[in-house]
């Protein structure tokens, strides 16, 4: 298991990119700040969110059913995955039994969890991913590094390049504007010769049989409206119960996304178009085992918004590549380990535990407690290394003991005042690498005490 | 008159005396009856902290036996006293005293505010000081409002500091960032936990502030490290220390 600092230390040597990235998603919170404080009921829709979320959990199975059969009745075709490998053979079934060699997507982080992408190009199709951040990083062969702003980690002079090598832009040319425009000519063509158009889902609502897709960009609704098959992949957890549901999310989604009041484009499908089809493929992907975790279930409350990535004073620092999952941040931190926790043992760990996620989050996930608790998960399956529990073991002896106490006290503070200062500060103290030790007094406070108390 | 038992954090204890003794003389000079046992250690956080929940329960444990009996907790840190109140239960639910442990055990600030309500603070600081808000505080015992909560502002810490003649306290660009200590966090984390302290600091020169304030001596202990690795000219100071001479009442 490389580990989450290990692998943010690429990212965090370039100290000058880690602050543009530190200071491009804090903007983001403001901007999310600006937003929240303009509802006064603010507070209360996250209360109710949280409480919707709660109760639909909590009778999954039947809302999915509901959904299922309503979906039907409006000419939806409705299929059940029980995993990443089932969700991709459902969609390259779709796609071949029809011919279709053309597909352009819009984001779905869900498609990326189950790496749909790779799977059908070895099939022999070609996926175009047409929201902007997530063609850069398709044409870079990367993941995204933030599930809203995927290509967050690249400047313009990045894109620039980019764009100069695949798409054939002036040379040095970094204008925003400029590699916009081309972008939209190339994802033009995109659009006009696909077969298919495949999203997720924002919200599936059981009551109505339809579903909503958020984007900024419109290229969801030029993905579904162009070609005559739309394919919308959802994990089961996107549900909610009625229409009126949506007045507390999409008031909460970009607002705590992007701080924005409203999504550009907010589309309801409720149906095929006219001589087309529509097909919804529901993932389970996991998630069952998690809803079957009392301690962690509420993770499955998430709608996807990445405001926890932006408030948080780690994933701002370390960059979205180092957590290594599709869903980075404090969230991704639950998510992974929940689905393997020897391959992300060390997320948990990769938080100060500042609590900012949990305020911030628009469904109230108590998120750093549940990466509290998740660390005690992980002691229990013996992921944590060896050395730090029998350390840990060792200190709590100590600490039971308090003659052992205020003889280690006082022991480290006689040694560390004599040691050579090249001693103390060996490589084997990472706190002494940047930082300076306290300095080491003399006396106790336990000792002090007496004195004072005479 | 209520008895209150003194609890003063490990590292306090070990590194931070002069802390733990400004902390006494505040609640002395307001009168209160203070008692420090001395069978006290450690709250076992950082055993709770790194997931080895075994190596902290016999901590708590003692935690109950050796404060249950007291009216009131006291402790200069929010961080531990966050470990009492909101994570002890999973090891002492059910047992007596544990409750009355829970909701007696406090913070300083929230005690002087809320407890012995102190409405006065008369004392002289003629600095110019920045409030670093470490985040158990604030967010687990909500000793202010945190930035990201749409609710009226409050700040219990700001309440007692601002009264100080002479202080002034500067306005930070960001109000409660992180200051990346996060106990082993500091060391595991070591390059992001140092980036986030130097940021830290860095929001407090710029705001023109000599002295970094707090209530946490663990995020000052690691901000103080880099501030004497690059020879800054701030100060880091407890609240308690920062009060220590001034009148309460």
């Amino acid at each position: 298991m490389i580990g989450h600092a290990e692998k943010a230390a690429p990212f965090v040597a370039n100290e000058g990119r880690v602050h543009w990235h530190d200071q491009a998603l804090w903007f983001v919170r403001l901007k999310r700040d600006r937003q929240a404080e303009s509802i006064p009921e603010w507070e209360d829709l996250r209360e109710a969110a949280a409480a919707i979320k709660a109760h639909t959990l909590s009778r999954i199975a039947d809302y999915l059913e509901e959904f299922e059969r309503n979906a039907r009745s409006n000419g939806i075709q409705v299929h059940w995955a029980r995993d990443g490998a089932e969700h991709n053979a459902i969609v390259h079934r779709i796609l071949a039994d029809r011919g279709i060699t053309r597909l352009v997507k819009s984001k779905s982080m869900l498609t990326e969890e189950c790496h749909l992408n790779p799977y059908l190009e070895a099939h022999g199709i070609e996926v175009t991913d047409t929201d902007l951040g997530e063609r850069i990083v398709q044409l870079r062969h990367e993941p995204p590094s933030h599930i809203v702003l995927p290509a967050i980690h690249l400047k313009k002079e990045d894109i620039g390049e980019l764009f100069h090598k695949e798409l054939g832009t002036a040379e040095g040319a970094s204008d925003p504007k400029y590699l916009t425009e081309a972008a939209r000519g190339h994802l033009r063509q995109k659009f006009m010769a696909a077969q298919a158009g495949l999203t997720g889902v924002n919200f599936a609502i059981a009551e109505t049989g339809g579903f909503v897709v958020c984007t900024n960009e419109g290229n969801a609704d030029m993905g579904t409206s162009l070609p005559p098959v739309h394919i919308a992949c959802m994990g089961f957890e996107k549900i909610v119960p009625r229409a009126k549901d949506l007045a507390i999310f999409l008031r909460l989604l970009a607002r705590s996304a992007t701080g924005q009041p409203v999504t550009s484009y907010t589309t309801h499908f409720h149906g095929p178009m006219r001589g087309g089809e529509l097909h919804v493929v529901i993932v389970d992907n996991g998630r069952s085992a998690i809803l079957g975790q009392e301690t962690f279930r509420r993770s499955l409350s998430c709608i996807r918004c990445g405001a926890c990535m932006n408030t948080c004073p780690v994933f701002r620092r370390s960059g979205g590549y180092s957590y290594g999952y599709t869903v980075p941040g404090p969230i991704g931190s639950l998510l992974a380990p929940l689905r393997d926790p020897r391959k992300f043992g060390s997320l948990p760990f990769a938080s100060s535990l500042c609590g900012s996620c949990s305020d911030v989050c628009p469904v109230k996930i108590d998120l750093h407690h549940e990466l509290y608790a998740f660390r005690q998960e992980l002691v229990q399956k013996k992921v944590v290394p060896l050395y730090k529990r029998f350390g840990m073991a060792i200190m709590s002896s100590v600490l039971a003991r308090p003659w052992a106490y205020r003889l280690a006290g006082r022991l480290m503070r006689w040694i560390v005042r004599r040691l050579p200062r090249a001693f103390v500060y060996g490589p084997w103290n990472p706190w002494g690498r940047q930082r300076e030790l306290p300095p080491m007094p003399r006396h106790s406070f336990r000792d002090l005490i007496k004195e004072e108390s005479k | 008159m209520p008895k209150v038992g003194l609890f003063i954090p490990c590292y306090v204890d070990q590194l931070y005396p002069q802390v733990g003794l400004a902390t006494l003389r505040v609640l002395r000079r307001l009168g209160v009856d203070v008692d420090f046992p001395e069978e006290q250690t450690c709250c076992g956080q950082p055993m709770a902290n790194s997931g080895c929940a075994e190596y902290t329960r016999p901590l708590a444990e003692r935690f109950l036996k050796i404060f249950g009996k007291y009216d009131h907790v006291v402790a200069p840190s929010g961080s531990c006293v966050s470990m009492v109140r909101n994570h002890y239960a999973q090891w002492l639910e059910g047992r007596p005293d544990f409750d009355h442990l829970r909701t007696t055990t406090f913070e300083l600030c929230e005690y002087l505010v809320d407890i012995a309500r102190v409405v006065k603070v008369d004392g002289d600081f003629p600095c110019k000081v920045g409030l670093h808000m470490s985040c158990h505080g604030l967010r687990e015992l909500r000793l202010g409002r945190s930035s990201e909560l749409m609710v009226k502002p409050f700040n219990k810490v700001r309440l007692l500091l601002g009264q100080l003649r002479g202080i002034e306290l500067v306005e930070l660009t960001r109000t409660d960032e992180c200051c990346g200590f996060g106990g082993t966090f500091a060391v595991n984390e070591e390059a992001v936990s140092c980036l986030m302290g130097r940021d830290r600091i860095a929001d407090h020169e710029k705001a023109g502030a000599e002295i970094i304030a707090g209530f946490d001596t663990s995020c000052l202990m690691h901000l103080d490290g880099l501030i004497r690795r690059e020879k800054k000219p701030l100060r880091v100071m407890h609240v308690a220390e920062i009060m220590e001479r001034a009148r309460l009442s």
